[in-house]
């Protein structure tokens, strides 16, 4: 990182405790927005939010690990979380799944060399009823079939640049 | 409306919002807990702990700074009826959380909402707006001075035992999610070393239903150990999936022919931590006293492989375990091994007896909720599905 990458990101960090409060407390709204920002939480950062809370930065790190929507290492601007637990394990969750590593050139727990994509599990979406679900970054969808992974991802391409958050409307159904 | 897949109709639709806080105003807390205490409301989360108990106990904690914190960390495998009541009804949610704060007299109300539902903040931050701006949140509601009371959101950041309302406690102090032990219970000793009520968001909007039609309307239904109506969320293996709403005390026969599943083979009652109920048991009810559930109900058909659904949950345990006590951080893999020694046809009697007790040992000795009902689902396929795993060969196939 180069210095002045490192100054800008100080500078969010200081602004970020300010906001949320240097306390303890503090701490999951600061990761979730470095998160939101960075698609990940760097070693660095992790050291300079300790540093503002005053705690050990063993303690930033365990957090961190501990949260499946926290990652220490780099992501892509588009997380495809799909979902394995049973019932869209019975909607055919596996044929998707096949198709999205295709169709990205990488298998799950990657991320694209161009940094577009990172392709995840997940648990239970809440999506059940209408599976094989997965999200997008905070964007949810529903009854995915394999044909449909090439149009889902030319639409996150399509955004490039944006990172993709739904706002309520765009919601299937 | 957001995503809302709903079939019949729900009484939630039907209340209408601001009737019960109305009722409840005009009346003491005492008054108010009383009428909860009557309609013999339990918490919908699916441990059916007694709701007015639960708010009496920190109501009577000593404390200046008490809060009412809602479970929407909806994470059990097969559950989605919070979806769509936040999606839908956040009004009743939060309706229930002030009742919830005046019962109490919290001052602060939290709303724990899971990453995976990041997309339902907009709205829910737009209905806290509004009620803001008709002085049914903030200082003096309704006009009552000294009523002080607000609802902030904090979200998960993707943890299912987050759902256990210890570790759901220690994530919004900014810890890892990990269980405490109890007690203390969160009623004295919550948020912030101070009491807590943590309530599922099912439990809150039926508190505000209550106060609005009376603790008998929600007694006339149900069972007497497990009154009125309870939020289903029905998938897999049937004809009409989605989210139902049936009384208490409901047999698991009478439940399928209402979604389409007469043929299933098993249902798995409660998610992964539930158990998985065999075709030989439908007789059986849908209750606390029962077969208690939070309302997930998975159908599986006659071609399904119970060791699949078995490895399924398992591996889910193992992602979800915090690791804290041994029994259950080394017992779902053990689990998990034997499963895959069946699907082998390489596993013997003994050796499947020994996890067995393995299984019995994590249900008394895990610390919480996760690793004590972890071995559930692979105790109940063991027991009801012999046939099935035993002796497999590559030939073998479910029907």
């Amino acid at each position: 990182m180069f210095l002045t990458e490192r100054e800008r990101l100080r500078d969010e960090l200081v602004e970020l405790a300010d906001r949320f409060g240097r306390s303890r407390g503090a701490l999951l709204f600061i990761l979730q927005e470095v998160q939101n920002r960075y698609y990940s939480i760097s070693e660095y950062a992790m050291q300079v939010i300790a540093d503002l809370l005053d705690i050990h930065p063993v303690e930033v790190h365990s957090v961190v690990s501990f949260y499946s929507f926290l990652n220490e290492r780099p992501q892509g601007q588009f997380v495809i979380r799909l979902c394995r637990t049973i019932t869209c394990d019975m909607a055919g969750k596996d044929q998707v799944a096949r198709q999205l590593e295709n169709d990205l050139g990488i298998t799950f727990g990657q991320t694209t060399p161009d940094g577009k994509f990172s392709l995840e599990w997940a648990h239970c979406l809440g999506m059940c009823d209408q599976g094989p679900a997965m999200l997008v970054n905070q964007r949810v969808y529903t009854r995915v079939t394999p044909e449909k992974i090439h149009g889902i991802l030319q639409e996150c391409r399509q955004r490039f640049g944006v990172h993709a958050v739904a706002d309520g409307k765009e919601l299937p159904q | 409306m957001i995503v809302s897949t709903r079939t019949g109709s729900l009484t939630f639709a039907e209340v209408a919002p601001g009737k019960g806080m109305d009722v409840a105003l005009a009346r003491t807390p005492a008054d108010v807990l009383r009428w909860i205490d009557a309609s013999g409301l339990r918490g919908r989360g699916g441990a059916g702990f007694p709701t007015s108990l639960k708010w009496e106990l920190a109501a009577k904690s000593p404390g200046a700074l008490k809060y009412v914190i809602c479970n929407a960390d909806e994470g059990e495998p097969g559950t989605f009826k919070d979806r769509v009541i936040l999606a839908d009804f956040a009004d009743l949610v939060f309706e229930g959380m002030t009742i919830a704060a005046y019962c109490i007299a919290a001052r602060q109300g939290i709303v724990y909402l899971r990453a995976e539902y990041t997309y339902l903040r907009p709205h829910l931050e737009a209905v806290l707006a509004r009620r803001r701006e008709a002085h049914l949140l903030g200082k003096g509601i309704a006009g009552r001075a000294g009523f002080d009371f607000d609802i902030e959101i904090h979200m998960g950041s993707g943890s299912y035992v987050c759902g256990e309302e210890t570790a759901l406690i220690e994530s919004l102090e900014g810890q890892r999610g990990e269980p405490r032990n109890r007690p203390p219970f969160p009623i004295d000793t919550g948020y912030l070393g101070n009491p807590t009520t943590v309530n599922n968001v099912e439990t809150f909007a039926w508190a505000a239903c209550i106060l609005a039609r009376g603790a008998d309307w929600f007694k006339e239904y149900g069972t007497a150990k497990s009154t009125g109506h309870k939020l289903f969320s029905v998938s897999g293996d049937c004809q009409r999936p989605g989210v139902y709403e049936f009384p208490l005390g409901i047999t698991i026969e009478a439940f399928l022919q209402e979604v389409g599943g007469e043929d299933a083979k098993a249902v798995q009652v409660g998610g992964a931590a539930g158990q998985c109920v065999p075709r030989g048991e439908f007789h059986r009810a849908l209750a606390y006293e029962d077969i208690p559930t939070g309302g997930s109900i998975i159908v599986f058909g006659p071609q399904r492989d119970m060791l699949r659904v078995a490895a399924n949950f398992l591996e889910f345990f193992i992602d979800e375990s915090c690791g804290q006590c041994t029994p259950c951080r080394e017992g779902t893999i053990k689990l998990l091994e034997g499963v895959k020694m069946l699907q082998r046809g390489q596993c013997s009697m003994d050796y499947l007896e020994e996890l067995c007790s393995l299984g019995e040992t994590m249900q008394l000795a895990s610390k919480c909720g996760l690793g004590q009902t972890a071995p559930n689902t692979f105790l109940s396929i063991v027991s009801h599905f012999r046939d099935e795993i035993l002796g497999r060969t590559a030939a073998w196939s479910p029907e």
